[in-house]
């Protein structure tokens, strides 16, 4: 009995102890630390609120770099892979169509240089990077359907590359696509 | 290629590195010595004052089991009863309901034992007030149960001969202000800088650059997230854990939640050599379990790195590696690390989804859980290991034909029949619980397509992999499984429960059994236990466990799927 009344009150105390001592704490650090005040960073094209900094879209426009296929189609509010065994026939069914429609798309490529990430679902259906090289095959396609030069598209997809100072060198899709809107003027 | 194996190995590098002082430090904690957070003593003797706790109370094995169960006993129902009332609670921006029963059920035990399986979404199945205190609360309390179970042993291995495995009350208090408060904070202001959103709006709607609507989860996440790793907890704020670029938005962030993993789980290592001063008995635990664990390492790296070999016969390039269920910022190497880190330890938090690595790297991350002491939870991995130890002095005093000894105490039958029950039990689980879900599956195909998204050895494994990582309190799933029904809630549900609560009740008894036997001082006659041989043979007991009791399913599931690749 003695020890149910302290398990109660004890945990109660680690309630408001954790509340003042380390929720609050992260929430004051994280006002005066970033931009934002903690909250998700958003991007702006044309003063409008066009999306989240780390959270990728879906885009199948021609004019546009297409992100990753996501198992939840983009949905911020939800987030998920495929959970496909590697060896599943319909898994590698639904690969090999994505395979034909990437080359019906870049009829340019062989196949041999379909990078597998354009036709694998992300982990959590919100990867808002894709590679250098998955960014470079998409050129030809983005300047066709741009009128421009590929070579123009290459010089801003290399103005938006993010190299850590370790591990993956990226491309944010949507910073990249809005980073032509604006430089192509459309 | 070349820079993702460098951050790999500085990732490992650098845990083991933090580790050893880390684990200095705890030992003083637990010790009751000086150490430079003493500052936060007035938190502590508020804890005392307000509880009425008297912290020099001393208590026996019996009494200090009896004070574990009672304080879990409570925030099992504390939990219940905030999950299912969480619609109407305040901290709620975004409108979510309530908890079903058998949801709240199974969430508040998984919590509770520290395991994280998590059969819900956090965007929609939580509130913010429940994600702070229910799961962060837990993930706080329940790690520091496992600790003080730690320390209590530590207590009881150190002592001559003694009734007192110290107060439960204060290794409790402890363990959360001296060490996890504080290494969430250092964790939680690193992951803050590197992008994880701390903030208690709701979600953020807005209209994408083709201009389709798109709705943004956030939230408190990095308070979540920083105890979720150090805490070996692993139960993510959002449905995709660490996969999810607002829980884990960059390598950086990566490496730092990384480490947080392994840190602690490496630190108790060395704790228990600087507290029971044998530091090459320490060492060689330490090399016991960092062997096996680099071991997986390396060929989950190698697998994921490689691809997809049904893949690679479409004739694409995956120079990436095999994405499914990755990230790009991660990268396969990252992924593979973390998924072995995850499952050695009992964190359970994942940076990719586990049901689409490889074949072999799935098995290994079922093996890691079915060990469950390279390194293990916070505190209890050690325990797990300590059975393992007993197990192995007596086999080694039958062999040279000596009175098993193990720090000058005797084993004698009533720990020997505890410890073998303990070992017995998690394979006892697995195998029980997959044999039955698996009946279910086969005789009703509605069911099986129901819970299963991937057909043949795969699904085995889905099911498989879920017993598995309940009873070893992982959490981690394929998660693929449909295990939102009331099966797969109350089936792991009843074994969370006894895989927790059992082996520390034996753990913990045996430890009290022989701190109150006489003690023998060293002899020549003595079985060495800080040697290389004893190191070895100790290994040479957990292969053999559990190569006997799981590889025959594991043939059926992973390996068979191997095979067939």
């Amino acid at each position: 009995m003695k020890n149910l009344i302290i398990s109660i009150k004890i945990t109660i105390l680690f309630c408001i102890t954790l509340l003042l001592a380390y929720v609050l704490v992260l929430w004051l650090f994280a006002g005066l630390s970033t931009p934002n005040f903690g909250k998700v960073n958003t991007i702006k094209a044309n003063n409008k609120i066009v999306g989240v900094e780390n959270i990728g879209q879906n885009f199948s426009s021609e004019k546009y770099f297409w992100s990753r296929p996501s198992a939840v189609n983009y949905n911020g509010s939800g987030s998920g892979g495929s959970n496909k065994g590697v060896t599943n026939p319909n898994y590698l069914r639904d690969v090999s169509s994505r395979i034909d429609s990437f080359l019906i798309h870049h009829p340019y490529l062989k196949k041999s240089e379909v990078p597998s990430e354009m036709v694998t679902a992300s982990g959590s259906g919100l990867d808002p990077h894709i590679t250098i090289e998955s960014a470079y095959l998409q050129v030809i396609r983005v300047a066709k359907a741009r009128k421009v030069k590929p070579d123009e598209i290459k010089n801003i997809i290399d103005s938006v590359i993010e190299t850590p100072i370790i591990g993956i060198s990226v491309i944010n899709v949507l910073k990249l696509n809005i980073a032509m809107d604006s430089k192509l003027n459309k | 290629m070349k820079t993702e194996i460098i951050g790999l190995l500085l990732q490992i590098g650098l845990t083991i590195m933090l580790s050893y002082p880390l684990g200095y430090y705890i030992s003083k904690v637990y010790k009751g010595e000086k150490t430079f957070l003493d500052f936060l003593s007035p938190i502590e003797n508020m804890f005392y004052r307000i509880c009425r706790i008297d912290p020099k109370e001393k208590m026996n094995w019996k009494i200090f089991l009896i004070t574990l169960l009672t304080v879990n006993f409570v925030w099992f129902f504390w939990g219940i009863i905030l999950l299912v009332a969480q619609g109407v609670l305040p901290l709620n921006p975004d409108g979510n309901p309530s908890q079903s029963i058998s949801q709240a059920f199974n969430t508040s035990i998984s919590f509770m034992v520290n395991c994280n399986l998590q059969h819900y979404s956090g965007e929609s199945g939580l509130t913010y007030f429940t994600q702070l205190f229910v799961i962060m609360l837990f993930q706080f309390i329940t790690a520091a149960t496992g600790m003080s179970a730690f320390a209590a042993m530590l207590k009881g291995m150190s002592a001559k001969t003694t009734h007192n495995l110290g107060n439960f009350w204060v290794y409790l208090i402890k363990s959360v202000t001296r060490i996890l408060l504080p290494l969430s904070l250092i964790v939680g202001f690193l992951i803050i800088i590197g992008g994880v959103p701390m903030s208690f709006e709701g979600k953020q709607t807005l209209t994408t650059l083709e201009g389709q609507e798109q709705t943004i989860s956030q939230g408190p996440v990095a308070a979540v997230v920083a105890i979720k790793q150090l805490g070996t907890n692993g139960g993510g704020f959002y449905g995709a854990n660490s996969a999810h670029p607002l829980e884990n938005p960059s390598y950086f962030t990566n490496m730092i939640e990384g480490i947080a993993i392994m840190l602690l789980p490496m630190a108790f290592i060395w704790t228990l050599g600087f507290y029971i001063k044998k530091h090459r008995f320490a060492l060689g635990i330490f090399l016991v379990m960092l062997l096996p664990y680099l071991s997986s390492v390396s060929i989950a790296v190698g697998q994921e790195m490689r691809g997809n070999p049904k893949i690679e016969e479409m004739g694409i390039s995956q120079h990436s590696g095999s994405m499914e269920g990755k990230e790009i910022r991660i990268g396969a190497g990252a992924t593979a690390l973390w998924a072995m880190s995850t499952t050695v330890t009992s964190n359970g938090s994942v940076n990719g989804m586990h049901d689409s690595l490889t074949p072999l790297s799935g098995m290994l991350a079922i093996l890691n859980m079915q060990v469950n002491c390279w390194f293990g939870g916070v505190g209890v991995g050690f325990m797990n290991y300590y059975i393992f130890i007993i197990i192995a002095v007596f086999l080694s005093g039958l062999m040279v034909g000596r009175t098993p000894e193990f720090l000058g105490k005797k084993i004698e039958a009533k720990e020997m029949k505890i410890a073998i029950i303990i070992t017995l039990l998690h394979p006892f689980l697995i195998l029980c619980g997959t044999a039955i879900a698996s009946y279910l599956a086969v005789s009703d195909p509605q069911l099986a397509s129901a819970w299963l998204a991937n057909p043949s050895f795969h699904g085995l494994s889905e099911m498989f992999y879920e017993f598995t990582s309940s009873s070893a309190n992982n959490g981690s799933g394929f998660e693929g499984l449909g295990d939102n029904t009331n099966f797969w809630n109350i089936s792991t549900g009843i074994v969370l429960i006894i895989s927790r609560y059992l082996p520390i009740i034996g753990q913990i008894a045996i430890v009290g059994l022989l701190a109150s036997k006489k003690y023998i001082p060293e002899s020549a006659g003595t079985l060495k236990t800080d040697t290389s041989t004893f190191a070895l043979m100790t290994f040479v007991v957990i292969i053999i466990i559990a190569a006997l009791a799981f590889f025959p399913a594991l043939t059926l599931g992973p390996i068979a799927e191997y095979l067939n690749l």
